[in-house]
């Protein structure tokens, strides 16, 4: 623990942690709020996140359920409809997929439908992923698909003080439903988390990083991908900003617009497929926005629109990485001989787990 | 007395269909409808066992829940004619009812989707512990869809205070039981392999629904856990809109007659007069009670105003 100038102590937490410690204070702060997924109560806990927390609230306000994900987010709706404040995960996104009738239809239409007489305070958490095999079926990256829904709001977070933030203010101060994306390689990461009461507001987006030359938007786990690439770039001279979206529903087009202004080009990430992307939507707000700004065209870096393959000789064309946008930044500013003078940004051995100290489980 | 009361209510939903079916044609009310005309016996019979803090679910075909639950005839009408004092300020339309002050807590029309929902009502009323009962209406053809069992297993697992009312009309839109359901299919058996009890029952008849609905209310508020009640039962018009389609050679030939000689209104007023409980004179001083009603739901949902422009983007999220 760590008392900085602000005054605001700190600890050194991993994602996963930090997570836990959002729900711990939710379930300390209301006792409205209670826990429903499949393993959260658990000895693994939904990868930590929800370790040891029936044993300390007890088993009402931390659930286990059927494998009935569809089912069992319309009993969550009935529930947050009758002043309860459900937080509902999912081990992998593709489990929610068997909700999106009630996530779609009903969560995230029921104050308007009805004129504004109910709310529906939902949250449910998402978590999402690539490589070690996860193949087809384990390895989507869909928010643009829920960011597309008015009345939800879709939160994909990359720091630990971040993902405690976000979901405190998710869980507690925000009445609509929410779907909180969680990307399992950031899981493991540390960071300084603020103890106590923390939370993060939606549609502030985090500038990860000060440049001048070129913008990075990014969020989730690419969001440390344009980190390495800048960090790589700077060596030969070149300044990137790096937007963290931390929301992608409600959008911070001001700071992305700002920002692009200053650099006059910009590279947008996708966690997931170029083909109707939230990375499309991005660079058409900037198009739209930013046009006279722009000293090159807006890119964008997503994955490729193949379904993920679990073979590591094939998954490794399926994901951009941090050489990507190195590649691609070099082209856009014209400076491919410097960069290319560069020692090369170092690949891991292994493309399909994010670090050495994380073996799983993914 | 109770008898006229039920008799009340099945009257009052029949007049409210038939004169949405009259007026439907003036182009007023801009939305689809789902009428329940023939299919009155199930809510009125049901609704009357409950009490005033019960909470009731529907899906698309609902004007009959809401209306027996207590729900504000004016505002119902006002929300089909697309009006700011409509019971979802205009926002929802015939398909997506709610008053809240009657426990009418919400009709959504994708098929089953309410079933869970109702649950999750059910089990927020146990958590609380506020002893009331849920009540969910649904067709036939939400009995087939996945979350239909999803439901049912999870209400059984916690012992939910929450009755499932399948009103089977034997119809799917056009779709008949026999195209969609193995002859052999028990709907009854589904929900008991789920540890649910169950009870089938003539919907037309409303003193028979309102006994099955009585003793599953009181097994529900007891303690004793979630029912499901079948009620056979037929719808007059269309599946979506204001017509007749006997024109239309989907219903196999004399089924419609049959059906409508068992008309649940028309046999309950027989038998009121029969039995000696109510006379004749009694019965048309409620009839034109609900006439006058209706008039007025209908004027006031003509008068009122729409809703301002700024209404169309309010209430997406909460701020």
């Amino acid at each position: 623990m760590s008392t900085p100038a602000s005054g605001i102590a700190t600890k050194q937490l991993t994602y996963a942690q930090a997570i836990r410690d959002a729900h711990a204070i939710a379930l300390e702060h209301d006792p409205a709020v209670y826990l429903l997924g499949l393993g959260s109560p658990d000895p693994k806990g939904v990868f930590g996140t929800t370790a040891g927390l029936a044993e300390e609230f007890g088993a009402a306000r931390v659930q286990d359920m059927p494998t009935a994900e569809s089912g069992m987010t319309g009993v969550a709706i009935g529930t947050a409809i009758s002043g309860m404040r459900p937080v509902m995960s999912h081990i992998r996104v593709e489990f929610a997929l068997l909700a999106v009738e009630q996530i779609v239809n009903q969560a995230a239409k029921w104050r308007y439908m009805f004129g504004g007489q109910m709310h529906c305070p939902l949250v449910i958490r998402m978590l999402v992923g690539r490589g070690w095999g996860q193949g087809p079926q384990h390895s989507q990256n869909l928010e643009s698909w829920f960011a597309h829904m008015p009345g939800l709001s879709v939160v994909a977070p990359t720091t630990p003080a971040d993902a405690k933030g976000l979901l405190v203010h998710a869980i507690l101060e925000n009445d609509d439903p929410v779907v909180f994306i969680e990307h399992r390689w950031l899981h493991g990461i540390r960071g300084d988390v603020p103890e106590g009461y923390h939370s993060t507001p939606f549609g502030q987006a985090r500038v990860a990083r000060d440049g001048c030359d070129l913008t990075i938007v990014s969020s989730s786990y690419m969001t440390l991908e344009a980190l390495r690439a800048a960090e790589h770039l700077a060596q030969a001279g070149i300044d990137v900003e790096v937007i963290d979206l931390r929301t992608l529903r409600p959008l911070d087009s001001e700071t992305i617009l700002e920002s692009v202004g200053r650099t006059g080009r910009v590279i947008v990430t996708d966690n997931s497929w170029r083909t109707g992307g939230f990375a499309g939507e991005v660079t058409a707000i900037i198009a739209e926005q930013a046009f006279g700004s722009l000293l090159t065209a807006p890119r964008r870096l997503a994955m490729p629109d193949v379904p993920v393959p679990t073979s590591p000789a094939l998954a490794q064309f399926a994901y951009p990485r941090a050489r990507d946008i190195v590649a691609l930044a070099a082209e856009m500013l014209d400076a491919r001989e410097r960069v290319e003078a560069l020692e090369p940004l170092p690949e891991p051995k292994h493309l399909d787990q994010p670090d050495p100290s994380f073996v799983g489980p993914f | 007395m109770a008898e006229l009361e039920l008799y009340r209510q099945m009257a009052r939903i029949r007049e409210v269909e038939e004169r949405i079916s009259a007026r439907y044609g003036e182009w007023e009310m801009r939305c689809p409808v789902h009428l329940a005309t023939g299919q009155e016996a199930v809510p009125a019979g049901f609704c009357a066992a409950l009490a005033d803090g019960d909470k009731v679910l529907g899906a698309h075909r609902s004007h009959g829940h809401y209306l027996a639950k207590g729900g504000s005839m004016n505002r119902m009408l006002a929300e089909l004619y697309g009006k700011a004092t409509g019971c979802s300020a205009g926002k929802g339309g015939s398909m997506h009812l709610v008053d809240l002050d009657a426990g009418f807590v919400a009709a959504t029309p994708v098929i089953g989707s309410t079933i869970a929902i109702a649950v999750g009502v059910a089990f927020a009323a146990q958590m609380r512990g506020d002893g009331t009962v849920t009540v969910n209406f649904f067709g036939d053809a939400a009995t087939e869809e996945g979350i239909f069992q999803e439901s049912l297993a999870f209400a059984a697992l916690k012992r939910l205070p929450m009755v499932f009312v399948c009103e089977n009309n034997l119809y799917s839109c056009f779709s008949p039981l026999e195209v969609r359901q193995a002859p052999e299919r028990d709907l009854l058996a589904l929900a008991r392999a789920n540890g649910i009890a169950a009870a089938s029952g003539d919907g037309n008849d409303v003193d028979e629904v309102h006994g099955l609905a009585v003793e599953a209310v009181q097994r529900a508020r007891s303690g004793g856990g979630p029912t499901l009640l079948e009620f056979a039962t037929y719808r007059w018009r269309e599946h979506c809109g204001p017509n007749a389609d006997t024109d239309i050679p989907y219903r196999p030939p004399g089924e419609f007659e049959d059906w409508t000689a068992r008309d649940p209104v028309v046999t309950y007023r027989r038998r009121l007069l029969d039995g000696g409980h109510a006379t004749a004179h009694a019965l048309d001083a409620v009839d034109a009670e609900i006439a006058a009603e209706v008039d007025e739901a209908v004027r006031f949902a003509q008068e009122s105003p729409f809703p301002a422009p700024e209404e169309f983007a309010t209430d997406v999220y909460a701020r």
